[in-house]
């Protein structure tokens, strides 16, 4: 079995050395125009993630979880989203850089993995040519070179017979298989950032697993770092280092992944681990949900995001978590009121004994 | 997809059979008896039965329809004269042969359906495709303002307004002749851009609307993303991504025009004075002329069969999936 | 368990009769009283095809010999991958279709293929769930009309009325009862699962077929619904066929479980059985994959299969997980195995499987690693290791 390096736990800034991360995220702001009004689709969100290392982005729909990579990779629509804050990767500046710029960096520096296969590879071209197209717009390679790279990265992922699978349709290969050859394409060039949204929840449980151990063998190969963008914490749990939680928009907790799993901070945290049954846990305890539904963005609640939703809002006192927006500390932390001393006697008595 | 194409054709053969027999049966129902016609004034019993005898009308309907149907493949020996195959008969107006009326027609109705679609095509997603390509610009605002107006004006209104306009005022374009391909190639071409101009403005509206909306909603496919994903340039993802998926819809939708394109043309035909299977078709019925008519019907019908196989083999070749299945 | 053990094991199973007479044998300890008997059941979709004229070309065998039984209040899961059959084995159940071959007997009455007038009565008594809580709803109609609609099919007039017994179920499922006159737009996702679960329960069910119930909803929401569920299930005595792919889920909410791979039930036994001491490699295989939110989660075996589940169009011969299975032998291509009890099993237990495994889910001495990708990395690494 493979064994992922122990990630730093502190977070970058802290970092001594001075070096900045491969990748930083700071104070991203995204919002997009409709015609219900302005949308806070990412409201200031701020991580990092090295080489070698695997970010779990944690989240429910409408969370902003997909949202913040698209906007990394420049693949939001211009024409009514706007972007503010500062993606730095490897040191180059991404909001705001000329789509020519994206362009040489998409695909080849940084690359992305769909949730869909079916629908993110197009009908029309043979799996082969859809992989061998950025192999040959970034390295110059020939028709032939990028052929045979097509068929050596079909052959990395485990597909059967690569030299013949490389002329086939999409269509014509299984769920597994395309999603293997969606991995293929996004590792053609050796991207040093892999952005993973959701790329294992179309598949069957058995696949999910061939999948998420292959990401993570392919990683302990070639040393790319992960953003892994998922709803399911068992997922998490196998693949990331560290976590970020994110609810409306926000991130609310972050953290080495065992600190997420066992020692959450966040209400939303506690929220999510109580909703989730377990294969080992007491089956007469009924879950914990969360009570009531994501917000929307469109007009998200004041102060705290989740204070609609919260059980220990009287605990914080006074009207301070719908007035007042608690701040996320750099590195491990969660953005609420509850002071440290208070999260931890919550969780011990209350939380952790349901998650047994 | 050579069973693919076998079937379609063995399918286009049943139904042009089953329009052939409608059409006769149409036509007996009607009223008027085309011997009456061609007997004049001084007709009597006598002569009406030979009249009768010499058109084939003295046999059951089935039993012509029969004759008739055979006399395509094999040709017939008629009363009136020798018939070779392709035998559609002789006409009851004239005597002459059908074949013969259909193969001098029959290039200015396809000159202009072909001319016309070409130039419907090229202009409606052309502008569809720059519209889609500066969504929200002022030519894409201007563009669909005048796809409305295109929609709601008539060959026949603006045909003559064009003649006056562009060759008889500014002496810019032929006013319009029946093309004669083999022995005035050039002079056939001049004379068929005012018609094939004019015909293509009902149409290319709205292809231009569809096509923009295909094209956005293509943009917006996953697939698309992920060729942006890769970091592919945006004109390519927009001419071999989403050009490439909305050209199967785009096909569909000419398939369903077809008719109304063979409608259009005998229209322009009408409009500009030119010589088509449009005025052959109406004298036919204004004749009770069985002949012509059918011969006249059976071809429209086998060109549009025709051209819808061809359609759905342009389909097969755009989308794998269908030519993989 | 001993090599010996194993091989008497291998041994007992090949000499039990042929599948088509294997049957569910009753061995529960305290049989309740049955609900629901399924025998036989197959569904086989025909493929039509040909030149020229359509026929029968083949047959997609999305169903094909299955036999399990429910008993009252009981619930029972139903776990399988995609293309198992499970979700058509639900609406065969329901008789939302026509079984092609097999037996269903409800309550004591043959209901295989029971025409709408013999259905009628019994409809009422078996209700369903569906996984798309936004395409299941009528858009145009209240939640009040949607609710009191299977009343009205079935001129149900409780005591009190129609409409005060849809805000006494508005109520039972958590939704509030002044929410009568509402559009079904109006809901969140999770929302519009209890309304669901409403109008299944507007006719007092003794039978739920739910199928995915919960997997198209937020993870903080499928808890609400799978508690709401589960309170329905106790409080009200209903029996339940629980189909879903998250064997958490699955094992959170019922008592026993039947896994099925291509068509046909591979292992059925209760919760404890299936989950801590399961027999066929497949039941291994799927715990070993799944996902848990444990760091500390080593202690489990790791079993990675190749490639994806096969096309129930020609399913393989004999065992139908031999394809995939690390087991296999000849015996498995040429012989059916037979779902029975194995020895070691638990009463009620019953596994089809020449070649069983050891019942437990503990980690092995190496692991089980079929992915000739992941084999091949990983022996790479662990060579420069």
């Amino acid at each position: 079995m493979t064994t992922l390096t122990k990630p730093d736990t502190s977070s970058a800034p802290q970092d001594p050395a001075g070096d900045a991360p491969f990748l930083s995220v700071r104070d991203l702001y995204v919002r997009f125009a409709t015609e219900d009004g302005t949308v806070k689709a990412v409201d200031g969100l701020s991580f990092d993630l090295e080489r070698g290392e695997t970010l779990g982005i944690v989240g429910e729909s409408g969370s902003g979880k997909s949202v913040t990579n698209l906007a990394i990779l420049g693949l939001h629509n211009p024409r009514n989203t706007t972007i503010t804050g500062e993606i730095l990767l490897d040191g180059q500046e991404l909001t705001g850089a000329s789509q020519r710029t994206l362009e040489r960096l998409r695909g080849n520096k940084m690359a992305m993995i769909f949730q869909d296969s079916l629908t993110a590879l197009s009908p029309y071209y043979t799996v082969g040519r859809q992989i061998a197209e950025p192999f040959m717009k970034h390295t110059g390679a020939s028709r032939r070179e990028a052929r045979a790279r097509a068929i050596e990265m079909l052959a990395k992922v485990g597909i059967p017979q690569p030299q013949t699978r490389v002329d086939d349709y999409p269509h014509q290969f299984s769920g597994g298989m395309r999603q293997r050859a969606m991995i293929a394409l996004a590792l053609v060039c050796d991207p040093a950032l892999l952005i993973a949204d959701e790329p294992t929840t179309a598949l069957d449980v058995t696949v999910q697993a061939q999948v998420l151990d292959l990401l993570k063998d392919l990683q302990q190969e070639t040393g790319t770092a992960i953003i892994l963008i998922t709803h399911d914490l068992g997922v998490i749990a196998n693949t990331a280092d560290k976590v970020v939680v994110m609810y409306a928009g926000r991130a609310v907790e972050r953290g080495t992944t065992r600190e997420i799993l066992k020692e959450p901070q966040h209400p939303y945290a506690w929220g999510l681990l109580g909703s989730i049954p377990r294969l080992t846990a007491s089956v007469d305890v009924p879950l914990a949900p969360i009570p009531g539904s994501p917000p929307s963005l469109l007009n998200p609640p004041s102060g705290c995001p989740f204070h609609t939703r919260c059980a220990f809002t009287a605990t914080v006192g006074g009207d301070r978590c719908s007035t007042e927006r608690p701040q996320l500390p750099d590195g491990r932390g969660s953005a609420c009121h509850l002071t440290a001393e208070q999260k931890r006697d919550i969780f011990i008595e209350q939380i952790q004994p349901r998650l047994r | 997809m050579l069973r693919f194409l076998v079937r379609r054709v063995l399918g286009a053969a049943v139904i042009l059979v089953l329009i052939s027999f409608v059409t006769y049966l149409l036509f007996f129902a009607l009223p008027s008896d085309p011997a009456l016609l061609s007997c004049g004034k001084n007709c009597n019993p006598q002569n009406l039965a030979l009249i009768h005898k010499n058109l084939g009308l003295d046999k059951p309907i089935p039993v012509q329809w029969w004759n008739y149907v055979v006399g395509i493949f094999a040709g017939r020996h008629l009363p009136l004269g020798n018939c070779p195959a392709p035998c559609f008969g002789l006409s009851f107006n004239n005597d002459t042969s059908v074949w013969s009326l259909l193969k001098d027609r029959y290039p200015t109705t396809l000159s202009l359906a072909i001319g016309g679609s070409v130039t419907f095509l090229v202009i409606g997603v052309g502008l569809g495709l720059i519209s889609a390509w500066k969504q929200g610009s002022v030519f894409d605002r201007v563009a669909s303002s005048i796809s409305l107006l295109g929609q709601s004006v008539q060959i026949y209104f603006i045909g003559p307004l064009a003649i006056y306009l562009f060759s008889v005022q500014l002496g810019w374009l032929d006013r319009g002749h029946d093309p004669d391909w083999t022995s005035d190639p050039v002079g056939s071409l001049t004379g068929l851009v005012l018609p094939c101009l004019i015909m293509s403005v009902i149409f290319w509206s709205n292809y231009s609307r569809q096509t923009r909306s295909l094209m956005v909603e293509q943009l917006s496919e996953e697939h698309v993303r992920t060729a942006r994903a890769k970091g592919m340039g945006s004109k390519y993802v927009f001419f071999r991504y989403a050009l490439r998926g909305a050209m199967g819809p785009i096909v569909t939708i000419f398939g369903i025009d077809l008719g109304s394109v063979f409608g259009g043309a005998i229209i322009t035909e009408a409009t500009f004075g030119l010589h088509g299977l449009g005025n052959l078709a109406v004298s036919a019925v204004l004749q009770s002329d069985l002949p012509l008519e059918m011969g006249v019907m059976l071809v429209g019908a086998t060109s549009i069969v025709f051209f819808n196989i061809l359609i759905d083999a342009c389909y097969a070749f755009i989308d794998p999936r269908i030519r993989l299945a | 368990m001993s090599e010996q053990q194993q091989q008497s094991l291998e041994k007992a199973s090949t000499l039990e009769p042929t599948p088509s007479l294997a049957k569910v044998p009753e061995q529960r300890p305290e049989p309740g009283e049955r609900l629901l008997e399924v025998t036989g059941l197959r569904k086989y979709f025909p493929i039509n095809g040909g030149f020229i004229f359509q026929r029968r070309v083949g047959d997609v065998r999305a169903v094909d010999g299955v036999d399990f039984h429910i008993d009252k209040g009981e619930a029972l899961g139903m776990v399988g991958e995609s293309g198992c059959g499970k979700s058509t084995t639900g609406r065969l159940v329901t008789r939302l279709l026509e079984p092609t071959d097999g037996k269903v007997v409800y309550a004591g009455q043959d209901i295989t293929h029971a025409d709408r007038k013999q259905l009628a009565p019994i409809r009422s008594e078996i209700q369903m769930i569906f996984q798309d809580p936004y395409a299941s709803l009528n858009p145009r109609q209240t939640v009040g009309t949607i609710i009191s609609g299977p009343m009205e099919v079935n001129h149900l007039n409780p005591p009190g009325g129609r409409e005060k017994r849809v805000r006494e179920l508005l109520e039972i499922v958590g939704l509030n009862p002044e929410h009568y006159n509402r559009f079904p737009h109006e809901f969140s996702g999770g929302q519009r699962q209890r309304i669901g679960v409403a109008r299944a329960l507007a006719l007092n069910p003794k039978l739920i077929v739910a199928d995915e119930p919960v997997s198209a909803l937020d993870v903080s929401i499928q808890a609400q619904v799978v508690n709401l569920l589960q309170q329905v299930q106790q409080e009200l005595g209903i029996a339940f066929l629980f189909i879903a792919h998250d064997l958490a889920i699955v094992r959170h909410f019922s008592q026993r479980v039947a896994v099925m791979y291509l068509g046909k039930i591979v292992e059925v036994g209760d919760r404890d059985s299936i989950y801590n001491k399961p027999r066929h490699p497949y039941t291994h295989a799927l715990l070993s994959a799944a996902p848990e939110a444990d760091p500390d989660d080593d202690g489990r075996e790791r079993i990675r299969l190749a490639g994806d589940v096969p096309s129930p169009i020609n399913p393989p011969s004999g065992c139908r997980f031999r394809t995939r299975c690390w087991k296999a032998q000849d015996l498995c291509a040429s012989e059916e195995p037979p779902l029975i009890q194995l020895g070691g099993s638990k009463d009620g237990h019953l596994t089809a499987c020449h070649f069983p495994e050891e019942p437990t889910v503990a980690a092995r001495d190496e692991d089980i690693v079929l992915d000739p990708a992941l084999a091949a990395i990983e022996e790479a690494a662990d060579k420069t290791l």
